[in-house]
């Protein structure tokens, strides 16, 4: 079984990001790491090939300037090799773009399934993974929570709001995994050593055999028009006990869904 | 292949670097939030063991021809202080092992590493390091543990005290003392490797005879361990028939190591009760203003980075000097000497600054405190630095 994960490295959201004023996108010049939401995915499919007991699972990824380093993460977790692509032409790049270029990548490993995290911890459009299987013409399940291959059936748990539906589809297919339904295992010593010999093929636009006009910033139909500042979250509303307290948190959790 | 530098393995430092950030991940996501849990009603923390051993801690120093990582000593200073930072009893819970495995690794015949180490090298097989005694610390040459010869066999009595990880262990580098004209180096200290059970009953004349409650380093056990008639094969002896009377030189010489390694202990804990005390600096008001606005404090802050940076970079440059093949008794002494000192300061420094909460237990402020001690005394006392200290100074050339 050959399971191809898509990785985006991202800026380290743990330190302060920065938008390009020109393009009003986020600015992404220094080290990127491994999206956290991705790293859903890549343990899904280790998971996936450890208990089909045998398998490889392989990286794509799309970044600039080279970029590597968050691959190297997923490697260091187990995956067996990676594609990066990059090229200056793909600066500006949205999300159907992404998608065509991940999708040629994806592509040339002929993969039983391709798996994705629900959206991206830096962009958020939650539309890449669809787009990816639109592009390809294979089905494409959301939300996964859990995933079972049989012979050539892909069994899935997709998340709802009231619980989870059983639904499958044909291999190849690709599956967008929920963050947190796994829990992503820490890289060994060893497979951080291992993980410098691994192969990462690197290529550009032509070696794809992609039309720059069709990518980058040429090719976007989508664009940022206006960026604000988010809201400074409010102050919290006190709830006096006056007897009935415990009645205004249900009702409260009620609004949220959360009970 | 990896750089060699006077016969010791270079790790690449970029890898290194990733291995720490992996380790950062853990200590912050796993350690510092549920360290207290165990700490307090001291129990051992099984589960941040197992992942220890995923990652591949327990042949941290072990000979990667033997399936451990064989990091350099620099390498191996940052894991420790890493997981000291989060919580000093897990560097214990590979420290003895490892020192173990160092013995085995560089004294032992070819036939003891291929039995211990690579078992040793995945934690499957645990380690542990025995040479005081209950009248012998310091005075590490004074101790009374017999090993007597019966044919091919070794028979072992006497009692140690302070055995890290005692329990758990398979495997115990034990040191005892051979009795006059028994070989060529006579009445020398002799290294054995005891195999054992893991567990409080052992059996074969070996048993945990007490476990020790201490003021901190809780959550692992430390033990007192009896032997009588213990027997053991001749091929236990470390480095068969060159190894009698060559125990305690050879003991002396890991324990060096261990130096790097309680001192980076230090750096970490001092870390831990540095950061607890900026971060509490910053939010706690008093007379109007958080107290880091107050000099006192400021003053008290700007002393505490200075003394941990110290003792970081002379714990770097010792650990540094091991990995350069150069000789490291002065600068691991000196390390081990500061930086366990600076640990003990540092965390009573974050007591103060913390006022009664740095007193409760809700705070992790006072383990810290009560941790300090441990690398203040353990692995060669402050005295006893000053003592190999003050010999590499005025030796003569």
């Amino acid at each position: 079984m050959k399971v191809v994960v898509c990785v985006k490295q991202i800026p380290d959201p743990a330190l302060p990001g920065e938008l390009d004023p020109s393009t009003n996108y986020l600015k992404r010049d220094d080290k990127l790491i491994l999206d956290e939401s991705d790293s859903y995915g890549v343990e899904m499919a280790l998971q996936l090939v450890e208990g089909a007991g045998g398998g490889e699972v392989s990286l794509v990824s799309m970044a600039p300037n080279n970029e590597v380093s968050g691959l190297r993460t997923a490697l260091a977790m187990g995956a067996e090799d990676a594609i990066l692509v990059s090229d200056n032409a793909l600066a500006g790049s949205d999300a159907l773009g992404t998608a065509r270029v991940l999708a040629a990548a994806i592509s040339r490993l002929s993969p039983d399934l391709v798996l994705a995290g629900v959206e991206s911890s830096d962009g958020y459009t939650g539309t890449v993974p669809e787009m990816i299987a639109g592009v390809l013409d294979i089905p494409s399940i959301t939300f996964a929570k859990q995933i079972e291959i049989d012979g050539n059936t892909v069994k899935v748990q997709r998340q709802t709001e009231a619980g989870y539906d059983d639904v499958e589809c044909q291999t190849p297919a690709l599956v967008s995994v929920t963050a947190g339904v796994v829990e992503p295992r820490y890289p060994s010593f060893k497979g951080i050593m291992a993980a410098k010999k691994k192969p990462v093929e690197e290529l550009d636009l032509s070696a794809l055999g992609l039309d720059e006009s069709s990518v980058g910033q040429s090719g976007a139909r989508q664009e940022t028009v206006r960026v604000t500042e988010a809201e400074e979250r409010q102050a919290g509303e006190v709830i006096e006990d006056e007897g009935d307290a415990h009645e205004k948190i249900v009702e409260f959790l009620g609004e949220l869904k959360i009970v | 292949m990896p750089p060699l530098r006077n016969g010791v393995v270079m790790t690449d430092i970029d890898i290194a670097d990733e291995m720490l950030a992996a380790l950062k991940n853990w200590v912050e996501a796993e350690v510092i939030p549920h360290a207290s849990e165990f700490e307090l009603p001291d129990e051992y923390p099984t589960d941040m063991a197992l992942q220890m051993a995923d990652f591949g801690l327990f042949g941290a120093t072990i000979p990667s021809e033997f399936g451990g990582l064989e990091l350099d000593n620099m390498t191996y200073a940052r894991v420790i202080e890493e997981l000291s930072r989060g919580w000093m009893s897990l560097a214990g819970i590979i420290n003895s092992h490892l020192i173990c495995a160092k013995l085995i690794s560089k004294f032992g015949s070819d036939e003891q590493k291929l039995k211990w180490l690579p078992s040793m090298a995945t934690g499957e097989l645990r380690g542990c390091f025995s040479l005081s005694e209950p009248d012998s610390g310091s005075d590490a040459g004074a101790l009374r543990c017999r090993a007597e010869r019966d044919g091919d066999e070794w028979v072992i009595n006497g009692t140690k005290m302070w055995v890290t990880n005692g329990e758990k262990a398979g495997v115990v580098a034990l040191l005892a003392r051979v009795p006059d004209g028994e070989e060529e180096n006579s009445g020398g200290i002799t290294c054995f490797i005891v195999e054992k059970t893991p567990g409080s009953e052992s059996g074969d004349g070996v048993s945990i005879s007490r476990k020790i409650d201490k003021l901190g380093y809780r959550g692992l056990e430390t033990v007192e361990m009896s032997y009588v008639d213990h027997r053991l094969n001749h091929d236990q002896l470390l480095g068969g028939d060159n190894g009698i009377g060559n125990g305690l030189r050879w003991a002396l010489s890991a324990l060096e190591l261990g130096r790097i390694n309680v001192a980076a202990r230090g750096v970490g804990v001092a870390q831990a009760a540095y950061d607890a005390a900026l971060s509490y600096a910053k939010e706690r008001e008093a007379f109007g203003r958080p107290i880091s606005q107050h000099q006192a404090i400021a003053f008290k802050l700007a002393e505490m980075a200075t003394k941990l940076e110290a003792a970081r970079l002379l714990t770097y440059e010792a650990a540094r000097k091991a990995d350069a093949g150069e000789r490291v008794d002065l600068a691991a002494g000196m390390a081990k000497l500061f930086a366990s000192e600076t640990a003990s300061e540092l965390a009573l420094d974050a007591m103060r600054i913390h006022g009664g909460n740095g007193f409760s237990t809700e705070y992790p402020v006072e383990r810290y405190y009560r941790d300090a001690p441990l690398m203040i005394i353990g692995e060669g006392t402050s005295e006893i630095q000053k003592l190999v200290i003050s010999r590499a100074l005025l030796a003569d050339d």
